[in-house]
């Protein structure tokens, strides 16, 4: 916690594209702000990069309030770097200490292809949301917003489920690379309310469906995602998703028995 | 037909296969466990020997046997076959070590399990296959003095080599002849090295079990509030500790009674 600035050594990952070979390039950060987030750190090293006529390193952001999920970089072995419960652009940069030498990787996984640098390619979860991922609601009056009760227990566990931002870090902390905490949460958030039932099963077959076909891995119980989301999302919603699936194919009849007569 | 090939060919399906083989074979560990504390009764193995006649005679258990040989087949094919495609979700890694907090035996269940199919092969090769397929098993006959219920035992060895097993009461003398299994159990765990790799390999099976047999639960998705605190007790105190505890003491009993004769 010293109150001067810092200087410290960036290995970053370099990739033109995905087609091109990547390598690690070492930057120095210097005079750097411990009361600094890590992305302005690296805007900082990018100014840098740019007035020496160089490519500036290629990463993902937006809101930088932690929760838009855009931000991601596998930082020293963890997806949103050390500290628990927060994303990239949360982290400052008094959690390392002055002359660390950090290792800055982008999200590894066949359906995260690289775009450049340290930014992937996550439109894989925008297809899995696409898939089943929403209520269909017909357009008609405004329905009052206490209609349907809710018990309250339902409502905060639906919305603790709802708080999954997309960002990918529990693919990237997966040692399979699997997107089963996204997927469950997007599954438990919209299942456990009254307003997501007419969908539920169908819905989470389309949505384990298009998560297969992503090719991101299976799930092995190991927690690495709910210790590395920046959420917190459990893996109760996994367990969740798994019995809402199984139901689904294996115990639900889905027919519509025709009536004899042709009518 | 066409709709259970896709449920069990999804990633979920996969697992589910190997959460029921998997519990299929915990299972099988408390029988073998139950049966095989009969090694540790004093008897010249009269209660071992005639149980493990039981075992390969009585139909029912034959066909439950080879459920069991399935069972260790589809978890292990389907362990490969999702360990190839998890590898795949993955074709770059990372050059930083992961840091995140879990289990060593979370992460390393392949590797677990290569080496306690391993162990299947040798112990099933040692055991099972000469009992069945090989005359290298001798033969014991018991002589139970009904009036006094005193045993004793001597070798024995049949006119023809497909002999199994014969009872029958002389002068109220109850004489049981059967392949000695016993015998090839204590000549085997005599061995210094294979006692070794049997108390290695009930190691490696306590890693194995103390996250499979939860995280099958956690595949069902029989995740509880009420329910999970016991069924994590179960997968640590009983198939972590016990059952691994239970298998490994028969080596080195056996191997401390030749120290000590």
């Amino acid at each position: 916690m010293s109150t001067g600035n810092m200087n410290l050594t960036l290995k970053v990952w370099r990739q033109k594209n995905n087609a091109a070979k990547g390598a690690f390039v070492t930057y120095k950060a210097e005079g750097i702000s411990p009361d600094m987030s890590f992305l302005e750190m690296l805007d900082v090293v990018n100014e840098g990069l740019i007035l020496k006529g160089e490519e500036p390193i290629q990463f993902d952001h937006d809101c930088r309030e932690g929760i838009c999920g855009m931000c991601s970089l596998y930082i020293n072995g963890h997806p949103h770097g050390p500290k628990q419960g927060i994303t990239t652009c949360q982290l400052h940069m008094r959690t390392f200490h002055d002359g660390e030498i950090i290792v800055i990787e982008p999200w590894r996984a066949a359906a995260f292809p690289i775009v450049r640098d340290l930014a992937v390619d996550r439109s894989a979860f925008d297809r899995i949301q696409q898939a089943g991922g929403f209520v269909s609601v017909n357009t008609g009056v405004t329905v009052d917003a206490n209609e349907i009760p809710i018990p309250k227990v339902i409502a905060d566990e639906a919305f603790n489920s709802a708080t999954c931002i997309g960002c990918g870090a529990c693919v990237a902390a997966c040692k399979n690379a699997s997107a089963m905490l996204f997927v469950s949460a997007k599954v438990s958030q919209l299942g456990m309310l009254p307003q997501g039932q007419p969908e539920r099963y169908s819905r989470v077959q389309a949505m384990v469906a298009q998560m297969d076909a992503e090719g991101f891995g299976s799930c092995t119980n190991t927690g690495a995602c709910e210790a590395e989301c920046p959420k917190e999302i459990k893996m109760t919603n996994i367990s969740r998703m798994n019995n809402d699936f199984f139901s689904a194919k294996l115990f639900r009849a889905e027919v519509i028995h025709e009536h004899a007569s042709g009518e | 037909m066409s709709e259970f090939k896709q449920t069990f060919n999804s990633s979920l399906g996969k697992k589910l296969i190997m959460a029921l083989t998997g519990l299929f074979l915990c299972t099988f560990l408390i029988v073998h466990l139950g049966g095989n504390l009969q090694l540790f009764s004093n008897d010249g193995g009269y209660s071992f020997n005639v149980y493990a006649n039981f075992l390969t005679h009585f139909p029912p258990i034959e066909v439950v046997a080879y459920l069991l040989y399935l069972s260790i087949l589809v978890h292990a094919v389907y362990a490969l076959v999702l360990t190839i495609h998890n590898r795949k979700a993955r074709p770059v890694g990372y050059a930083s070590v992961s840091k995140s907090k879990v289990t060593w035996a979370s992460k390393n269940m392949g590797l677990l399990g290569s080496i306690l199919f391993l162990f299947i092969v040798i112990h099933m090769s040692d055991f099972w296959y000469n009992y069945k397929y090989t005359h290298s098993v001798g033969y014991k006959e018991y002589r139970t003095d009904l009036a006094t219920g005193k045993t004793t035992w001597v070798d024995f060895t049949p006119s023809t080599t497909d002999f199994e097993k014969s009872v029958s009461v002389v002068n109220d003398v109850e004489i049981v002849r059967v392949k000695d299994l016993h015998a090839k159990v204590a000549q085997s765990f005599s061995n210094i090295y294979y006692d070794v790799i049997y108390v290695l390999a009930m190691c490696v099976l306590s890693f194995h079990l103390m996250h499979g047999f939860q995280s099958a639960f956690r595949t069902f998705g029989w995740v509880h509030k009420k329910y999970t605190p016991i069924v994590s007790f179960i997968g640590t105190w009983v198939f972590g500790v016990i059952i691994p505890l239970g298998f490994a003491a028969m080596p080195i009993f056996y191997y401390l009674q030749t120290i000590i004769k």
